[in-house]
């Protein structure tokens, strides 16, 4: 008995129909997972006691015919969301003993939902990294090839996901975290609209960018999970008091007369000439649908990665400035006096990337730079979200690629920063303008998956994930598994 | 624009970092290879454009009722803290 290939929407069935019980579930779960530990490391943290208590009150409530609408599903959280009692390290040694007094909204919300934590999934220290080697607990490896990076930052979830190790992760998205390694893994994710998803205990990067979200095997999964996630939250003061459509409704709904509009600066000369054929087969796939495309020029994208790293870091030295060895996380040996406390703390904690960031953004708001930077990068900004908002006037949806190219090997960009960052080329606008967007499964190139981006105006993740849909029911990439996993 | 070693050993001091030697030369580098590329940023004809500090157009900082909602968890939270006594946090002397 394992999750083998059932999606979140047939578990959830068959446990109602008590056909399986979450007990079993996760009982065949574990063992997968502690297995696939040295080769993959997806996990940072296992939570197999408590997944079996959730379990036994899950099949309780099934029993008695009650159960939310994810009741007994296993599932895992990506490291950066506070789960009460159980430590939260958001990847770094600055948090490596850190046990989180409180769930996170989303966290909540889940288990209100019936659904049942199997542990903490790996990630780039703080979300800082798109390839998951940024990690304290040490990379996570793509399930199609264990050489290759899996993506970042939600590098765990996206692997474990691939792997069927859980049917399905909550991960986050600040520059491309969900939907890079959803490409990379060879599976389906969305980052909702900005405000859309409680920031409520998911641990602060940039916070004008960061959104929760899901990692599955469809598309319909994401909209099962999404709508247990999504909606107000008092205690988030950016969340966005709309209410919550039911995904799962009108997922089935035609296509016919969709506009879609191909993004000019997505298909540039960085595209793999392969990793492009694909998506142009996905797009027509869309056509037979009946959609209509369009190309469609966005002339200050191409302007989004170098903002992005002025806002986003700039975002992230202020909130790890708390960092500071007193209240939380990890403290120096002996501190001749307060300042040696705070450096010495914070240099042992962090790793060298987010303290490149931390310095990065440091900069961009100091004194004499503030204007030509932060000011500059926040006035870029809007040129972006306006670009986006004239393409909606004319458009429904907006397709391209996810990212440039396959997963890499490790190590083969750890060398240069800005090689690094601009694999989210494709993925950074759609955060700088609030939009929701998701990844699809849509080929595979020498055996490794590639990624079909969709992005919406803002609020249309049921649009978003309809299309999604529709092109699962056409094609079968997105239930495609690893040989290994198999 | 190349960042000097001082310019960087003064942006590690305002973030509260202490950088190794060694590492030193490694963030010169990577840090100067950043500011040129958001460098970039200056040839965008921004005239007239306001900054935009978040992402949804139109939505106003919503504000709550000054009233105690949340439990007084002092003791839960200081269970993290890595040195505490009497239900206060411990750090070097400051005043001597």
């Amino acid at each position: 008995m394992t999750i083998d290939r059932r999606t979140v929407t047939q578990l959830a069935a068959d446990l109602r129909a008590r056909k399986v019980s979450s007990v079993e579930l996760v009982r065949a779960c574990l063992p997968r997972i502690e297995a696939s530990q040295s080769s993959l490391n997806a996990f940072v943290t296992v939570t197999a006691e408590q997944a079996l208590a959730q379990a036994q009150a899950a099949d309780r409530e099934l029993a008695a015919g009650r159960g939310g609408p994810l009741a007994g599903v296993p599932i895992g959280h990506k490291d950066l969301f506070c789960t009460a009692g159980v430590r939260t390290t958001c990847g770094s040694r600055m948090l490596e003993n850190f046990v989180a007094p409180y769930d996170a909204t989303v966290v909540a919300r889940l288990q209100a939902a019936g659904a049942v934590m199997l542990g903490k999934l790996n990630m780039d220290e703080f979300a800082m990294g798109s390839s998951n080697e940024t990690s304290y607990f040490g990379p996570v490896r793509n399930p199609w090839n264990t050489d290759l990076v899996p993506g970042g930052s939600s590098g765990g979830c996206a692997a474990a996901v691939a792997a069927r190790l859980v049917p399905a992760a909550t991960a986050t998205d600040t520059g491309g975290s969900i939907r890079q390694p959803a490409a990379f893994c060879g599976v389906t994710g969305i980052k909702p609209t900005y405000g859309r998803v409680s920031r409520y205990g998911m641990i602060a990067f940039a916070s004008s960018l960061d959104q929760g979200g899901v990692i599955a095997q469809t598309a319909e999964d994401c909209a099962c999970v999404l709508r247990s996630m999504a909606g107000f939250d008092p205690r988030d003061s950016t969340s966005v008091d709309i209410p919550v459509p039911d995904y799962l409704a009108g997922l089935d709904a035609p296509l016919a007369g969709v506009r879609i509009g191909l993004l000019k600066e997505f298909f540039d000369t960085g595209l793999e000439a392969d990793y492009e054929r694909h998506v142009r087969e996905a797009l027509a796939v869309f056509e037979r649908l009946g959609a209509r495309l369009c190309e469609l020029s966005l002339p200050n994208i191409p302007r989004s990665v170098p903002a992005y790293y002025v806002v986003a870091p700039a975002e992230c030295s202020s909130n790890l400035a708390r960092y500071d060895g007193v209240r939380f996380g990890h403290r120096c040996r002996n501190p001749r006096d307060l300042t040696d406390l705070y450096k010495r703390s914070r240099s042992e904690g962090f790793g060298a990337e987010v303290k490149r960031r931390i310095m990065t953004g440091t900069y961009v708001l100091s004194a004499g730079y503030y204007d030509a930077y932060y000011l500059k990068a926040q006035r870029v900004r809007r040129l972006i979200a306006a670009d986006f908002e004239r393409a909606f006037a004319e458009v429904d949806l907006l397709m391209g690629p996810t990212t440039p190219t396959t997963a890499f090997a490790l190590g083969a960009k750890s060398a240069d920063p800005i090689t690094m960052y601009l694999n989210d080329i494709y993925t950074i606008s759609a955060n700088l303008a609030g939009l929701p967007a998701m990844s699809v499964p849509c080929g595979f190139v020498g055996g490794l998956p590639v990624g079909l981006q969709i992005i919406g105006p803002h609020f249309a993740e049921q649009r978003l994930l309809q299309a999604a849909h529709r092109f699962q029911l056409e094609t079968d990439w997105h239930a495609r598994v690893p040989e290994r996993c198999a | 624009m190349a960042l000097t070693r001082a310019q960087v050993e003064g942006i590690a001091h305002l973030a509260r970092l202490e950088l190794d030697p060694a590492e030193l030369p490694q963030y010169e580098q990577s840090l100067s290879r950043i500011v040129d590329f958001i460098g970039e940023l200056e040839r965008a004809n921004t005239a007239g454009v306001a900054p935009m500090a978040h992402p949804l157009p139109g939505l106003a900082q919503r504000l709550r009722a000054d009233e105690v909602t949340e439990r007084d968890e002092h003791d839960l939270y200081q269970r993290n803290a890595p040195a505490v006594a009497s239900g206060l946090y411990l750090v070097p002397k400051v005043i001597e």
